[in-house]
């Protein structure tokens, strides 16, 4: 059926569009210049918010930790329970929710596409099996490469071709999107809890120099590897980066280092490395006593240049999970609280480990957390290079992203917050002095329009002829609304859509979920040339022999298992 | 006449995955890379097969058709209050995943044999996590294995030579640069393998292991004797485990079942946590049937828990003790089944199968089994990983594809095909 | 004559070989309804292989084979592999965890001279269906 969305304040900074109103017309899954009225369904929009469907690049909803993340936290979900109805199968989970649940959250906030950021390629078929039950959101994964023996072998070879055609040949086989790092070459010492070596790393710049043991190669190394490769792939996303020394005060420098490292290899005026949850990467400092905020020497560093764009990895104080590919990172978690604690290296390329967390803002490392993440974002001089997560579920879950984009709005809203936390904590940040608050606009730039941008998905994140019809729509006026004033009728309005249309289908109605439709998977299909895949293949499956404890047949995932697969094919460089 | 090649095994949790078949006028007539079990499997899947869905009349069971079958099995979980879906550990992921809409879709139980083989190992896993890795580190990186309750030459084969001990990896080029040391309280055929045997007394393996954890910490052990065995031959174990360079910990139902139970594991997984102090220590459970690791993973990421979910309520809650089968059973509490391609009245104590033998029940299995020869309908399946395609997790939690190798027998289903005809029938007959 | 001894169940390989035949196969009745025993443990009730014996719990008794075994390094201790003739002497209580306690129950042995082994159906008639 079409759709025509009547009269709406509409924010489509893809396009240029500040608050106008507007009509947005949908036939079949896209957004048209025009259709016959008379034959449409017609929302009237008039005094509510239009933006495209929101756009997560990083969000944990799909694959081993996740899963191991609810069977960790039976006590996450009895508080968090989403019955069955007519449309929706039932669920459970509050930090991690059951995979349905993911589904419906997002599309009631207004979100329609979601990336997983951190899969094993060993694993990737667990990340596949998960989106099939994920409904209405188009998805993608990230696939982990940072502590791969072959990539790290290839790298310290000089081998970059025969590396990218390793990359290219496994994001094919396992259907992943684009390439992560997690915490690279330190994975693979934790894996012989190699702690004298990690203990050497965490928040010591100069950790980026130290050959891996056993292997050779330094994480600066494996970033620029993989940088290159990535450009030789021509790969939508710049490398995703987890940096080393995560959770360390002091790692901010070390953060900066990851992203000076590759300054050289970027080319125009777009980002090359996309560094991630940066709160968590952003500690001053040199333990827990003097740690403060980085977020002014990241910020610097980042306005001034680029080739990087980051994401926040904002707190929220409240109970959660933490789960991440930086196992040696929760081992440490783990030491810290004493809370319970689930490891999982993955032989031959990567690891995870898993903590649960409660967040207090009496707490003065979680409260200088807190600020951190937003000062990143107030800080930002170009939104565009600037994204909106809370690392789901390692800050807080998603379905607090609307008290985020509260305190982006409102000085307000950030002051009745900062009342409450560890008088230290606010003594040492500069938060209380920062004015800047998003507009709408902005606010649609880092919650879909960039993020959209940043992943080389072109007809997603805008309202323009031939986007998807992916459209949120929510009751709260911009023209009218003070948000500085009055956050808590945005935050409102923003946690429960108006509307959510998905693929041109009305999937929200008044916050509540009325329809339920399968989403894409993205994933890329780098080509290599024909020469070189072989010269690499001709020894993979020997190698696979020796490196795997599975035949290389059956790690390639049949595509009988990607849910309405959307392959992106790119060309080699 | 074809040979294939790298065939995923679907019978234990080793789940090897380089099963060469020979296929001769659609069956199998050869394999290799195959242990016994395996080879019993893919050499005879054919026989002894009940092909006809059989349905009780005058109590007896009588041939009917695929249609009557299903839909009394609808009628019977239809006009229940309570019914139990139960099995699956011996299926694909797919059939798994409409296993769990289906007892959605009744108001049931989705449970499965996790109940009566790790459901200890969750329950300690929501207490302490567990640290743990994918075989492949235990290749290449283990040198010092410990097998504790597990008679692992019997139940998973290929385990040691492909897996651990034996393994070929890339720091350790064998069995000659690994200890192997066995924990049990019989001397199995796989504790005749051990580097050291250690014989603990039967029920006192969570006494030896806060030993252990007390040895590590250089605790003084105010006894002579723990658990059966001289303080000296506690320390000394503990010392082995402390200086390894990467230690492993499998263990079997022989701490799940034992005395202690979920405290075991706890137990287990707390004492290697200790260890990660000194060394790289892991700790793995040797899963038996070759997909109950997939049937806790989809029943978690599809209602949050692992096993024995209770769905009446219209969202899912768990409350294991309660909402597990066994119990269920005992209490008399659920009134009707459908059970997949497993045999609880042959493997659930005696007073709790009765209970079974009480209650209206649906069979789905490949065979016929105690449990079908009790029921009041009995639908033959194809089998996963032989004669129908799906996936599967090892018991490490990696995933795998399931092949078809050949077709099944004219007129048989999948077991995931089966339950989806009783869901769509159930739902029709709603409307 | 009897002893008493604490029982234990587990896998064994013909069990496991038996179960991929058939659950209801001859071969795999047969893997699963013998008693390793100890060896002097037989001896002393002169027991040889494939001699029924009679294992009684406090929640019931059961007609299965001897099999006096190296397996069982220590008097006093009896194994039964998994399978419905163990079950019929096993307590349905999980201590709340759904598990029930299949290993390290107390059991009594005796020799069951001429007494025979049921089969499937008879042990469903007898034991459970009632
Ligand atoms: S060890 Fe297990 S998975 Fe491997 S071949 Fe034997 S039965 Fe199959
Ligand atoms: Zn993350």
């Amino acid at each position: 059926m079409d759709l025509l969305i009547k009269n709406g304040v509409v924010y489509d900074p893809l396009n240029g569009i500040d608050g106008e109103v507007m009509d947005i017309a949908i036939k079949d899954n896209k957004i048209v210049e025009k259709i016959d009225e008379s034959n449409a369904y017609v929302i009237d929009a008039s005094n509510k918010l239009v933006m495209p469907g929101g756009v997560d690049l990083h969000s944990h909803i799909a694959g081993p930790k996740c899963n191991v993340g609810r069977m960790l936290r039976p006590e996450d979900h009895y508080k968090d329970v989403e019955p069955k109805t007519q449309v929706k199968r039932s669920g459970v989970g509050y930090s991690v929710p059951s995979s349905f649940a993911i589904g419906y959250r997002y599309a009631v906030l207004g979100y329609t596409t979601v990336f997983e950021p951190a899969n094993p390629p060993l694993k990737m078929l667990h990340c596949h099996h998960e989106f099939k039950d994920i409904p209405i959101l188009d998805k993608g994964c990230l696939v982990m490469f940072g502590n791969n023996w072959s990539v790290m072998e290839y790298l310290r070879d000089n081998k970059l071709d025969e590396c990218a055609a390793y990359v290219a040949w496994t994001l094919d086989a396992t259907k992943g999107y684009a390439i992560k790092l997690v915490d690279p070459g330190c994975v693979e010492a934790w894996k012989w809890g190699d702690v004298e070596f990690l203990d050497v790393l965490w928040g010591r710049p100069e950790a980026i120099d130290k050959p891996v043991p056993r292997f050779g190669v330094t994480a600066k190394e494996i970033v620029r590897g993989l940088c290159k490769v990535n450009k030789l792939l021509n790969l939508p996303h710049p490398i995703h980066v987890h940096a080393n020394g995560l959770g360390t005060p002091g790692n901010y420098q070390t953060t900066i280092d990851t992203m000076d490292s590759v300054k050289d290899l970027a080319e125009e005026d777009k980002p090359i490395i996309h560094l991630t949850h940066v709160q968590f990467n952003g500690y001053a400092g040199s333990d827990w006593i003097t740690m403060r905020s980085g977020a002014h020497e990241i910020m610097k560093y980042v306005n001034a240049n680029k080739h990087v764009s980051l994401d926040l990895g904002q707190i929220i104080f409240t109970d959660t999970t933490t789960m991440t590919g930086d196992g040696p990172f929760e081992y440490k978690l783990h030491l810290l609280t004493k809370n319970k604690w689930t490891n999982a290296d993955v032989e031959t390329e990567e690891g995870a480990g898993l903590v649960p967390i409660h967040y207090k803002k009496s707490n003065f490392v979680h409260a200088t957390m807190w600020t951190i993440g937003l000062e990143l974002a107030l800080l930002a001089k170009d939104p565009w290079r600037i994204f909106m997560t809370t690392d789901h579920p390692n800050g807080g879950p998603f379905t607090h992203y609307p008290r985020v984009m509260a305190w982006l709005m409102s000085k307000e809203a950030r002051k009745r917050t900062l009342d409450k936390i560890s008088k230290r904590a606010r003594s040492r940040s500069d938060l209380d002095n920062m004015d800047r608050e998003y507009s709408f606009y902005e606010i649609a730039i880092v919650t879909r329009a960039a993020t959209a941008k940043i992943l080389g998905l072109k007809d997603k994140g805008h309202l323009g002829v031939g986007a998807d019809a992916d459209v949120a729509i929510y009751d709260v006026n911009p023209r009218e609304i003070n948000p500085s004033s009055d956050y808590k009728k945005v935050r409102k309005a923003l946690s429960k859509a108006a509307c959510t249309i998905k693929d041109g289908e009305i999937i929200v109605k008044d916050g509540e979920i009325v329809k339920s439709i399968e989403g894409r998977t993205y994933w890329v299909k780098p080509n290599v040339p024909e020469d070189l895949m072989k010269a690499m293949e001709s020894n993979l499956a020997n190698k696979f022999r020796d490196y795997y404890t599975v035949e290389m047949e059956n790690f390639k995932i049949p595509d009988r298992f990607i849910t309405r697969s959307s392959p992106m094919p790119t060309y080699y460089a | 006449m074809v040979v294939i090649k790298n065939i995923v095994c679907p019978i234990c949790g080793c789940l090897c995955d380089d099963i060469e078949a020979t296929v001769e006028d659609n069956k199998i007539t050869k394999v290799k890379n195959s242990c016994s079990v395996s080879a019993t499997k893919f050499l005879n899947y054919y026989k002894e097969r009940n092909l006809s869905p059989l349905v009780r009349k005058n109590g007896e069971l009588k041939p009917v058709s695929l249609e009557e079958a299903v839909d009394r099995t609808a009628e019977i979980l239809m006009n229940a209050d309570f019914p139990v879906i139960y099995g699956f550990a011996c299926s694909g992921c797919e059939a798994q995943a409409v296993g769990v809409e289906l007892a959605e879709e009744v108001g049931g139980i989705i449970d499965n044999q996790t109940v009566t083989c790790h459901g200890p190992s969750a329950l300690g896993l929501h207490d302490q996590g567990m640290p743990t890795c994918t075989l492949g580190e235990v290749r290449h990186r283990a040198d010092l294995i410990v097998y504790w309750g597990s008679n692992f030459q019997e139940s998973h084969p290929r385990h040691l030579a492909r897996y651990s001990a034996s393994s070929e990896g890339r720091f350790r080029k064998g069995r000659k640069e690994r200890k192997l040391v066995v924990i049990d309280v019989r001397k199995t055929p796989s504790a005749r393998l051990a580097d050291l045997f250690i014989p603990v007394a039967p029920g006192q393996d969570y006494e030896l292991m806060s030993a252990l954890r007390m040895a590590l910490q250089y605790d003084d052990i105010e006894e002579e004797s723990v658990a059966g065995l001289p303080v000296e031959q506690v320390e000394e174990l503990a010392e082995m485990m402390r200086s390894c360079e990467f230690g492993v910990l499998f263990y079997g139902l022989g701490l799940t079942m034992s005395r202690g139970k979920e405290r075991n594991i706890d137990m287990a997984v707390s004492l290697v946590r200790d260890l990660n102090k000194w060394t790289k220590f892991v700790i793995m459970p040797m899963r038996g049937h070759y997909n109950v690791t997939g049937m806790n993973e989809v029943t978690a990421w599809q209602t949050g828990y692992p096993y024995a979910v209770d769905l009446s309520h219209g969202y899912p809650w768990y409350s294991p003790g309660e909402t597990t089968f066994t119990d269920l059973l005992r209490r008399g509490e659920c009134d009707a089944a459908l059970i997949v391609a497993s045999d609880p009245l042959a493997h659930f104590p005696k007073n709790v199968a009765q209970n079974l033998c009480k209650i209206p029940y649906a069979v789905i299995d490949p065979h016929l089994s105690m449990t079908a020869l009790a029921a009041e309908v009995v639908m033959p399946c194809a089998f996963t990983g032989i004669e129908a395609e799906g996936s599967a997790y090892r018991m490490d939690t990696v995933p795998l594809p399931l092949r078809k190798v050949v077709d099944p027998p004219p007129g048989i289903n999948s077991d995931e095909q089966l339950v989806g005809m009783i869901l769509h029938t159930i739902r029709s007959k709603r409307r | 004559m009897k002893f008493k001894a604490i029982l234990l169940t587990g896998r064994s390989l013909k069990q496991g070989m038996g179960k991929e035949l058939s659950k209801v196969s001859e071969k795999y009745m047969e893997s699963v309804s013998i008693c390793e025993v100890h060896p002097k443990d037989a001896e002393e009730l002169g027991l040889k292989e494939g001699d029924s014996i009679r294992i009684t719990t406090q929640f019931g008794s059961i007609v299965v084979k001897c099999n006096p075994s190296q397996n069982i390094d220590k008097p006093g201790i009896i194994f039964i592999p998994y399978g419905p003739y163990a079950n019929m002497i096993m307590g349905p209580d999980t201590d709340s965890t759904g598990m029930p306690s299949f290993k390290g129950l107390s059991a009594e042995v005796e020799p069951a001279p001429g007494e025979r082994v049921l089969n499937v159906k008879e042990l469903l008639s007898q034991h459970l269906r009632r």
